[in-house]
């Protein structure tokens, strides 16, 4: 970490034009010493990533290096051409921008420079973009997909030879997806357009800073590191977790138990911000706080399938401190500036240390005064998991996700992007590439691979010379085949891929959508859940109940509906599994009878009896209970690595038993344990160790048996879904037409099959394993489990169910049962016919 | 290998469909047989559909044709058929025979011997596909049966058609299952599309409006190993 030096030090080194100096003496201000530290840095030519809290004034850090070289700027002469942009800021979202765009014109303005500010998004309309190539601002404030879209026109280098900076704000969220691979090619990009182009790369605190030095510069030397600022401090903030009075429940997300003592806190705050882990906890609260409403207070709700005029109306109203609450998922996480929030509150286990600092410094925004929060644990396992985060020096944000290796997919995309943008030669773009941080590693072959599939799809079968997108010409260099590919590109650009959702809109009751022009829309609902409705079913959405009347076209319609028996919509996104390190920290207070003091007595009493029944897991071991109970045998293993690194254990596990002849049936995974249920007797078969356990258990499962269940796995699908759409093998959107996720999901599970069974190395099946490794499947966590579990595994064998595998027992029947039963659905639904109408009716 | 036996095994196991007075094998790899006609029909093949997309900058996989040349020949090889019907849409574009690899052609033209070979005309491929034998034909008649592309508005009993590419969609214990399926009402019969990279539409579409008795119709969806006989009332759009 790198020391603070005082202002005085500083000085000498810095300058800091005159305005500046007079604006911090009338505001009675001045500047913070990481302010002038990185403009020092900034002004001997180097790169700089800044780690700060948030309220650190890390904004006005970030542009002081570009604001104080414009005050200073000679100023341009009649007949002189037009400078280009100075200075890119690049934030994740668009609202961002947005808010930068005013709080940066404050100062500005204020100090009286000659700064031109201008935002570029996807709601820029077309004239406003026209004119900022005509005439560029000095500062202009996009998104990673405009850059990409910048890049890949022909104008592109001329656009960008006067560059000077890039500041790159919230780094630590930009850089964990394919987002940050498409935007540190474009980095890299720029860098050779303007050779001595430097990055100021501002974040949150992280595990890994090295990480995000080396992301912010060449890596031509490799290794190479941005500068470190770090700012620490802050107050320290106040947190707790909810001791209830109500009992604690077994199992369940809704934490409805607290909902009255959560009402009393709102009371007695200003201002409360309540974060939930998914949009359909999000509802649920929003629906209980209500109901216990008495003194209607301003409650609202926010979330990110809510419409987009809704959520401006909340958070304007935030803005103007008219709420005492808000229902909100991590659509609010990211450092737009609202409000006067005096409270926290976290319902649900955080899932990670890192998550749980980022949301609770929303409250109050100022770094002097300390947060308070209250963590409001939905069970028993989520009060272990809330205690293990506060134990662990929360704020130490110790498990920010790791960055893995540049997606090809995402490179597919940028060399059609260059490609779009001039002519380029294979050598130099590799080159280029690998100065990117995400893509250092990459070999020379799969680059080539990569540059053959955006060509002619890179098949074995050369059947598409004749179609090629990009052609290498005479003279070395390789250019897009006819201008219709840069237009397509264009249109598909960037790396979100939206899961198929209607609009929700209102109608009347009972007009099955046929009434055309129906009230307003109340946001979208994905697609995947409305297929399971009909009409009538009642459900919650947008903080209300409503019924079910149809689906026409891309709509849903909906009417009011009474009652409170509603279905809550799943959502494909927005659940974190629980990070390694904040599992590692529950196993070690398992393992410690001391630290169970600090537990709510309920919970302390639910740990003894297990050590009472039956045991409770060591810090590195892996325990394995097995019971008997109705006419099934039951396996209940306690890992305690996520839900997604569990379900691919569950996956594998049964496969492994269906051979041993242990007739599994089904399982169910939660973020802390597996529960596999089978008709033969597993624990006697442990026993006599046919299979042992640790044969079981052994790391061989990810091999022949990972491959085969991933074959036929509709993860996978999804998984090749996303990269094919990346990669510009099939088109988001043709122009003129949107195609709806229907028909892309159809075919790109078509495309799946025959891929698969023709040419099984295709560099995009190769690219889907990749992503599905560390994504979907967490099958990189899954490993290192069983490699740290070899010999360590603790078999209890059980009379009946214990205290511990309660809650996850009660999670079966709730939870769809895992496992490829869409053809016994077939069945059922066809058996039902057969008894409703007799045999025989096929036969006339 | 016996041929006879091979085919009396399979059918036994099958669902026998009545259309029009005539049975078939709704075969759960998605083609209808007749077995006292030894007629085998297959529906919207699209042949080179891959390749026709290709043409329009989408490079998917080139190997659509040789998956669903794979598929033809299993099935042709189990029923041993003496009459197959290729019930339109056969390739994706008129050019499609054109440019289907030569290795392509001789597998489909081994399949098409020793069978009286029906091309029926599709809106995809109104041409006969270019030097491939067979004949062509706009519509078929074989007793009480009339095979076309496209089901007509007019009723027509013992109608086979395709076109649709119809699928159906069940919802049961919360739980959603779309397949493809066979579509029929007694007394006519639209089939599902057979090639590799062909999509679906659901027969609860506006496109269906008018074409099945309500009352009468089933949905044959297709399953891994066996067809699923599925009333309409049970049936969900979407």
């Amino acid at each position: 970490m790198t020391e603070l030096p005082r202002l005085a030090d500083q000085n000498a080194a810095v300058v800091l034009p005159e305005p500046f100096v007079e604006w911090f003496g009338e505001k009675g201000w001045s500047p913070r010493a990481h302010q002038i530290e990185l403009l020092a840095k900034a002004q001997a030519g180097q790169s700089v990533l800044l780690i700060a809290p948030t309220g650190a004034g890390k904004t006005l850090a970030g542009f002081m290096p570009s604001l104080t070289e414009l005050a200073v700027r000679p100023r341009r002469k009649p007949g002189q051409a037009r400078r280009g942009i100075h200075t890119l800021y690049i934030s994740p979202l668009k609202a961002l921008a947005v808010d930068i765009e005013r709080n940066l014109g404050k100062p500005v303005e204020e100090i009286g420079l000659p700064v031109t500010i201008e935002t570029r998004t996807g709601d820029t309309p077309a004239h406003k973009r026209q004119r900022q190539k005509l005439a560029p601002p000095d500062i202009l404030l996009t998104t990673p997909e405009q850059l990409a879209l910048l890049i890949a026109a022909g104008d592109a280098r001329r656009f960008f030879e006067d560059l000077r900076y890039v500041v790159l704000d919230e780094l630590h969220s930009l850089v964990t997806s394919k987002r940050g691979h498409l935007l540190a090619l474009g980095l890299a990009r720029l860098r050779s357009f303007v050779p001595g182009l430097q990055t100021i790369g501002l974040s949150a605190t992280v595990a890994e800073p090295g990480e995000l030095r080396r992301w912010l510069v060449s890596q031509n030397p490799p290794g190479d590191m941005a500068e470190l600022i770090t700012v620490t401090g802050g107050a320290k903030p106040e947190i707790s977790i909810l001791d209830s009075e109500e009992r604690v429940p077994w199992a369940g997300h809704s934490a409805r138990y607290a909902t009255p003592e959560i009402y009393r806190e709102i009371k007695r705050h200003k201002t409360t911000l309540l974060f939930v882990n998914t949009r359909s906890q999000a509802e649920l609260l929003f629906q209980e706080l209500w109901r216990v409403n008495e003194d209607t207070l301003p409650i609202a709700l926010h979330h990110g399938s809510l419409d987009v005029a809704q959520r401006r109306r909340v958070e304007k109203a935030m803005g103007e401190n008219a709420l005492r609450a808000i229902v909100a998922t991590s659509t609010l996480d990211l450092g737009i500036d609202w409000g006067d929030v005096d409270l926290v509150v976290h319902v649900g286990a955080p899932k990670g240390a890192s998550r749980l600092a980022q949301r609770i410094g929303r409250a109050n925004h100022r770094m002097d005064e300390p947060s308070r929060a209250i963590l409001i644990p939905a069970n028993r396992f989520e009060v272990l998991e809330c205690r293990a985060a506060l134990d662990a020096n929360y704020l130490g944000a110790q498990d920010t996700p790791p960055l893995v290796d540049g997606g090809l997919d995402v490179l597919a995309q940028h060399v059609l992007g260059c490609a779009c943008g001039a002519p380029f030669r294979a050598d130099d773009l590799y080159e280029e590439v690998r100065t990117a941080a995400p893509y250092s590693g990459l070999n020379r072959p799969t680059f080539d691979r990569v540059i053959d599939f955006v060509a002619t799809g890179g098949y074995a079968l050369k059947n598409y010379e004749r179609y090629a997108r990009i052609r290498l010409n005479k003279d070395g260099l390789w250019r897009v085949s006819n201008p219709r590919v840069a237009q397509q590109y264009r249109l598909n650009v960037g790396t979100i891929i939206e899961v198929p959702a209607l609009n929700v809109r209102y109608v009347k009751a009972g007009s099955k959508g046929s009434a055309s022009h129906g009230g307003r829309v109340l946001g979208k609902i994905e697609e995947a859940f409305l297929e399971t409705l009909t009409h009538g079913d009642t459900f919650m959405f947008a903080g209300k109940v409503l019924r079910f009347e149809g689906i026409r076209e891309n709509e849903c319609f909906v009417s009011n509906a009474p009652g409170s028996d509603a279905k809550v919509p799943y959502y494909g996104g927005g659940k974190f599994p629980l990070s390694t390190y904040l599992a590692e920290q529950v196993r070690i207070m398992l393992d410690d009878p001391q630290r169970w003091k600090k537990l709510p007595e309920q919970v302390a009493d639910w740990l003894r009896f297990q050590s009472d029944k039956s045991m409770l897991p060591k810090r590195d071991d892996l325990l394995i209970e097995t019971f008997p109970r109705g006419n099934r045998h039951y396996l209940v293993a306690y890992p305690f690595e996520g839900r997604l690194a569990h379900q691919t254990l569950g996956m594998l596990l049964t496969r492994r038993l269906d051979r041993t002849g242990a007739r599994p049936l089904g399982f169910v995974a939660t973020d802390y344990a597996l529960a596999i249920w089978s008709l033969g007797d597993m624990g006697a078969m442990f026993k006599a160790r046919k299979p042992s356990l640790g044969a079981l258990f052994d790391q061989d499962m990810l091999g022949d048996d990972l491959e085969a269940w991933l074959a036929d796995s509709w993860l996978l699908k999804r998984t090749f879904r996303n990269c094919a759409l990346i990669s510009g093998l099939i088109e988001k959107r043709h122009p003129g037409q949107e195609k709806s996720g229907r028909q892309v999901t159809v075919s790109t599970d078509l495309i799946y099959d025959v891929l698969r069974s023709h040419e099984p190395d295709h560099i995009l099946l190769q690219a889907t394993r990749a992503d599905a490794a560390t994504g979907l499947l967490d099958v990189s966590r899954l490993a290192d489990m069983l490699s740290r579990i070899q010999g360590r595994i603790m078999h209890k064998a059980l009379e009946q169910i214990s205290p511990l595998a309660v809650p996850i027992m009660l999670e079966i029947g709730k939870m769809p049962v895992n496992g490829e039963a869409d053809e016994t659905l077939l069945m059922d639904a066809a058996t039902l016919v057969e008894e409703a109408m007799g045999p025989g009716m096929v036969d006339e | 290998m016996n041929f006879s036996l091979a085919r009396a095994s399979l059918i036994a196991e099958a669902d026998l469909v009545g259309i029009a007075g005539e049975r078939a094998v709704c075969d759960p790899r998605g083609v209808l047989y007749f077995p006292e006609l030894r007629l085998l029909t297959v529906s919207d093949l699209h042949l080179e559909k891959g390749s026709s997309l290709a043409r329009r900058g989408t490079l998917i996989p080139p190997y659509d044709t040789g998956a669903t040349l794979l598929r033809l020949q299993a099935v042709i090889s189990d029923y041993q058929p003496s009459i197959v019907i290729s019930l339109g849409d056969s390739f994706h574009d008129g050019g499609g025979a054109e440019r289907m690899h030569s290795s392509f052609r001789e597998r489909l033209e081994a399949l098409m011997a020793g069978r009286d070979w029906f091309w029926v005309a599709g809106n995809h491929d109104p041409e006969a596909p270019a030097d491939l034998p067979g004949e062509t034909v706009r519509e078929l008649a074989i007793g009480s049966l009339l095979f076309r592309h496209e089901p007509s508005k007019v009723r027509v009993e013992g109608e086979i058609s395709g076109h649709l590419h119809p699928c159906a969609r069940i919802v049961q214990q919360g739980r959603s299952v779309r397949r493809r399926c066979f579509a029929g009402d007694g007394g006519r019969m639209i089939m599902p599309a057979f090639g590799a990279y062909t999509g679906s539409l659901n027969v609860l579409d506006r496109a269906y409006a008018g074409l099945f008795r309500p009352e009468t119709l089933m949905a044959y969806m297709l399953g891994a190993d066996r067809i699923f006989a599925i009333s309409g009332s049970m049936l969900r759009p979407g």
